[in-house]
């Protein structure tokens, strides 16, 4: 069922564009003095001021959600199931008129924004007919639809771009392949694929580790920090706390409005997380004697938050009150990814 | 030899005939263009709810004297109103509620076809009588599958996005409402031309069986709308040609030859036939054994 070609390819990919994007921001931070997560997002890329959403049944699904990204992001939007997370996704993408508020993109108004082809939207597995008689090049294409005529008459430009897709998401050899046909891992690399291709400044992506093998998740982060540096913006609704803070600069913590949003050090905490989830999360705290020999002396504990997916896991002298920084927690991610 | 090309080239000697077959043909290659849309969105017995909802505005058109078009596409209307009103002011499924509906419909059709029975003739509108086609008939029928064609010709693509993955057809500024509109209406209209082809009863047939036999035959969609298209328009042709020798309803001999078909694709289909799945499954035990 493993992606049966470019295991090893992708896998090294993915380690060289880590490595390179780490040096980048680096150097980044010791160009410019202040690390970039300082400054306040100003929404050059998605911002969402005040927004309130409700449906035609009388249901308020999101009030007043404010938040900021600016080019160069990756955020994640994290909830429970019916936090609102998939209205504030379909607001961006115009498919529900906001009551109140409103959501630029890039600057312009949503559906200018569509016209200029800025969003591109990555689904869920579940939400795609599988049996749809078309092949995998054939959905990337559609990625293309909005730069072509009225006929939709691909030009060698949109081939082009098509086989780079492929070829950059390592499904060149599955192309001829009927979408239902792929493992889940590969299902959502076309998705991905058709993304690219239709080189929109935003894209959402919504759950894209849910189903995927490992290596495709790695392949998948390593491909998000590319297009980070390429001065997209992406918002990944996911339910995978574990790898939100290995890859994702922001983070939105929803429940019917925005908890909280910022940088991941600061507002992925452990108080945050507990208040956007209640109950539904799962906690395991280990600490004290039951951790370490000399209780008295060694106040660190380990902390596990866990949805329903990769867990969180937090070590450290503030573990048990506060996130640790991003690094130990990316060391904890890594940990974890080496269990499984 | 040579008696038997005559005796075979007959049916084309009679204009009723020649018009019987091509008009056919028109409306069956119609017809199959838009069934590999509908079986894909599971929306099937939309087209024999519809086929059945027109019935009530054909009797009436027929009384007054009206374009048969024009009846029909007024009770379609209707219909699509009192299952849009019904759906969202109670919480029957949508199945129950196209039941409900078509059944009401057709019903008060017959209903009014039996008051006036020399205006209306219940047997020509449930099974169709194509080769007695009028002349006006005709223009209706010609025009609808034309403008039809040309719309979708322009559309298709765009219309496959918005089937395959709405989400993304608005993200590329596809007008995905209006589009769907265009769809239901050319539906509707071409339902009121396989009317006058097959009757009723089997306008369902039209609109989903070329679809489903090239579903079973077609992995990309361009090629199974090509196919669709193949199939309902020869099946067409050949099924009113077929008519004459066999003294049948027309419609019966079209939507039969379709089954068959169909049921061919469903045994012998290279890749998703019932045998192309056996010998993959021996393929497989064979290899791990």
């Amino acid at each position: 069922m493993n992606a049966p070609v470019p295991a090893d390819r992708l896998a090294a990919a993915a380690s060289t564009a880590a490595a390179s994007t780490a040096a980048a921001s680096t150097a980044a931070a010791s160009t410019a003095g202040v690390p970039p997560a300082a400054a306040a997002p100003r929404g050059d890329g998605i911002l969402v001021d005040r927004l309130s959403v409700t449906y035609p049944n009388g249901m308020t699904a999101v009030r007043d959600a404010s938040f900021a990204l600016d080019p160069g992001t990756i955020c994640a939007l994290v909830g429970v199931n019916g936090s609102g997370k998939s209205t504030v996704f379909k607001a961006i993408m115009g498919f529900v008129r906001p009551s109140a508020g409103t959501v630029r993109l890039t600057g312009l108004p949503v559906p200018q924004a569509l016209k200029r082809n800025i969003v591109a939207y990555v689904p869920q597995s579940e939400e795609v007919d599988w049996n749809f008689p078309v092949l995998v090049e054939d959905v990337v294409m559609m990625g293309r639809y909005g730069h072509m005529n009225l006929l939709r008459v691909a030009s060698r430009d949109d081939r082009r771009k098509v086989d780079a897709a492929l070829e950059r998401v390592g499904m060149t050899a599955f192309r001829r392949r009927q979408i239902g046909e792929l493992s889940g891992g590969q299902k959502k690399r076309v998705f991905l694929a058709r993304a690219l291709a239709q080189e929109g400044r935003i894209i959402l992506l919504d759950e894209p580790f849910t189903g995927v093998d490992v290596t495709t998740e790695a392949a998948i982060v390593a491909l998000l920090r590319d297009l980070r540096d390429a001065g997209h913006v992406m918002l990944v609704s996911t339910h995978n706390l574990g790898s939100v803070p290995d890859f994702c600069d922001q983070v939105v913590l929803l429940d019917r409005t925005v908890l909280a949003a910022g940088p991941t050090a600061a507002v992925f905490t452990r108080a945050n997380l507990e208040r956007t989830f209640g109950g539904v999360l799962r906690n395991f705290s280990l600490g004290g004697a039951a951790l370490h020999a000399d209780a008295d002396a060694d106040r660190r504990s380990l902390t596990v938050l866990t949805d329903d997916e990769r867990p969180l896991v937090l070590y450290g002298d503030d573990a048990g009150r506060d996130a640790d920084g991003p690094d130990a927690a990316d060391a904890a991610g890594r940990d974890d990814e080496r269990r499984r | 030899m040579d008696t038997l090309v005559a005796e075979l080239l007959i049916p084309f000697g009679y204009d009723y005939m020649r018009k019987a077959m091509w008009v056919s043909a028109l409306v069956g290659g119609t017809c199959a263009f838009l069934s590999a849309y509908l079986m894909l969105k599971g929306w099937s017995l939309m087209g024999d709810a519809l086929g059945h909802a027109i019935v009530p505005g054909v009797a009436v058109a027929a009384i007054a004297g009206a374009p048969f078009a024009a009846g029909a596409f007024a009770a379609g209307l209707l219909a699509s109103l009192a299952m849009h009103v019904v759906r969202q002011k109670s919480r029957l499924r949508e199945d129950a509620v196209i039941g409900l509906v078509f059944t009401t419909l057709f019903a008060l059709g017959l209903l009014i076809a039996s008051l006036r029975p020399t205006a209306v003739s219940i047997q020509t509108i449930v099974l169709g009588n194509i080769l007695a086609i009028a002349d006006e008939d005709v223009v209706q029928v010609a025009v609808i599958a034309a403008v039809s064609l040309a719309v979708m010709a322009v559309v298709w693509k765009d219309m496959m996005v918005t089937f395959f993955d709405e989400a993304h057809a608005r993200s590329i500024g596809i007008r995905v409402g209006a589009l769907k509109v265009v769809f239901f209406t050319l539906l509707s209209a071409c339902t009121v031309a396989a009317l006058q082809a097959v009757g009723a009863c089997l306008v369902i047939a039209m609109v989903v069986t070329p679809g489903a036999t090239a579903y079973l035959l077609a992995d990309r969609f361009g090629r199974l709308v090509a196919i669709a298209v193949a199939l309902g328009t020869t099946t067409s042709a050949v099924g009113a040609y077929l008519s004459y020798f066999l003294d049948g309803a027309t419609g019966g001999v079209i939507v039969t030859l379709q089954t068959v078909l169909f049921g061919l694709a469903f045994v012998f289909a290279p890749k998703h036939g019932v045998l192309a799945a056996r010998r993959r499954r021996a393929a497989t035990l064979e290899a791990t054994p």
